[in-house]
C-alpha cells in the first residue's frame, strides 16, 4: 500500500509529476493555492505503487511518498 | 507506513520563488540531499551569485554570503581560505560563471581551489529576460537574438565544463541533465562527488547541470525538458569529463 501526497502549499502546477507518473493517477486539480496554482491532486492513491518518480522530477518539492 | 521521500533537511521551509516547471528546485534538492547525506549542513557555506540562482540563500539549511555578479568564486575561494574545515560551494548560473565570472572561475580551476561548483546552465540569461549568453546554442532565438544565433556575428557556444576540464587544478569535472528520473539519479551522484572532492581536500570540481527556463524559452516546462534533451545534449558534452586517479579512489 503506497500513498504520494501533495504539499499544496509548494505546487506550481507545473505538470512535471503527471507526465512522468507511470500509472497516470496524478492530475491538476480545481483548487488553488494561497499562490493562485491550481495544485495536482492524485485521483486514485489505491492505485499508487510508490515509485516516488514524480517527487523525483518534481522541482518544487511539493510531493512526499509513502510506502 | 514509511516514508521512502521527504523534503531534505538540507532545505528550508521556503516555497521557490522560482517559475513553474524550473529545474534550479531540482538541482538545489540534490545538492541539499547530499549536503544531509554527507552529514555536513552545519559545516557548509554557500556562496549565492546574481540572477535567479541568487535566491537561493533562502532555500538552502546552511549558511550563506552573497557574492557581487560572477564573483563566487572570489568570494568562495575567501571563504575557504579564511575558514579550511567549512565546506565551501558556489552555485551560479551560466550567465554568472562562463561570462561574467569567467576569469574567476578559470583561475580558480587553475589554481586547484579545494572549493565545489555548481554550473546551472539554461543557454540564456534568465532573470534578466532570456537574453543571448556564451551558451546560447546555434541558431536559439533569444530576447537579443530574434532570428536565431548567428554563429558569423556572435560566434559558437561554449563549453564551459570542458574548458575548465584542461586545467591542471580541476580534478572533478562533471557535465549532467535533470531532464529525467535516471539522469537526476545521475546528476546527484556527480554533485556528491564533488563534494566528497572538496572533503578529501584534492582540488577544484565543477559540475555544470543542464537546466530549463520553460519562461524565457516559451515551452511548457513538459516540452522545455524535452526541448534540453533533444538540443542542448548533444551539444554539449556529457558525463564525468575529468575524474583524476585520486578522486577514483574515493
Amino acid at each position: 500500500m503506497a500513498k504520494v501526497d501533495i504539499l499544496e502549499k509548494y505546487c506550481k502546477s507545473c505538470g512535471l509529476c503527471i507526465e512522468v507518473c507511470p500509472k497516470k493517477i496524478l492530475e491538476i486539480g480545481d483548487k488553488t493555492n494561497a499562490k493562485g496554482y491550481f495544485t495536482v491532486i492524485c485521483k486514485d492513491q489505491d492505485k499508487c505503487i510508490g515509485c516516488a518518480l514524480c517527487a523525483t522530477v518534481c522541482p518544487d518539492v511539493a510531493i512526499e511518498v509513502y510506502k | 507506513m514509511e516514508k521512502v521521500f521527504a523534503r531534505t533537511k538540507g532545505l528550508t521551509d521556503v516555497s521557490f520563488s522560482f517559475c513553474p516547471g524550473c529545474t534550479h528546485g531540482t538541482i538545489m534538492r540534490l545538492i541539499a540531499e547530499v549536503l544531509e547525506e554527507l552529514d555536513i549542513i552545519e559545516e557548509t557555506i554557500g556562496i549565492s551569485p546574481v540572477g535567479c540562482a541568487g535566491f537561493c540563500q533562502d532555500f538552502f539549511s546552511c549558511d550563506f554570503v552573497g557574492a557581487p555578479h560572477g564573483r563566487a568564486q572570489a568570494v568562495g575561494i575567501g571563504v575557504k581560505r579564511a575558514l579550511p574545515d567549512k565546506n565551501v560551494f558556489t552555485y551560479q548560473g551560466d550567465g554568472d560563471i562562463a561570462a561574467i565570472g569567467t576569469q574567476h572561475a578559470i583561475h580558480a580551476a587553475a589554481r586547484g581551489e579545494k572549493i565545489t561548483s555548481i554550473m546551472v546552465n539554461n543557454a540564456i540569461y534568465g532573470m534578466t529576460g532570456g537574453q543571448m549568453a556564451p551558451t546560447t546554442l546555434e541558431g536559439m532565438k533569444t530576447s537579443t537574438s530574434p532570428y536565431g544565433r548567428n554563429v558569423s556575428v556572435d560566434g559558437l557556444p561554449m563549453d564551459f565544463p570542458k574548458l575548465i576540464a584542461n586545467l591542471e587544478g580541476a580534478v572533478y569535472v562533471a557535465s549532467v541533465s535533470v531532464d529525467s528520473p535516471k539522469n537526476i539519479a545521475q546528476a546527484k551522484k556527480a554533485i556528491k562527488k564533488a563534494f566528497q572532492v572538496q572533503q578529501a581536500g584534492l582540488g577544484f570540481a565543477l559540475v555544470s547541470v543542464l537546466s530549463t527556463c520553460p519562461t524565457n524559452w516559451g515551452l511548457s516546462p513538459v516540452d522545455s525538458l524535452k526541448w534540453l534533451r533533444e538540443n542542448m545534449m548533444p551539444v554539449y558534452e556529457m558525463g564525468e569529463l575529468k575524474v583524476t586517479e585520486e578522486v577514483k579512489s574515493l
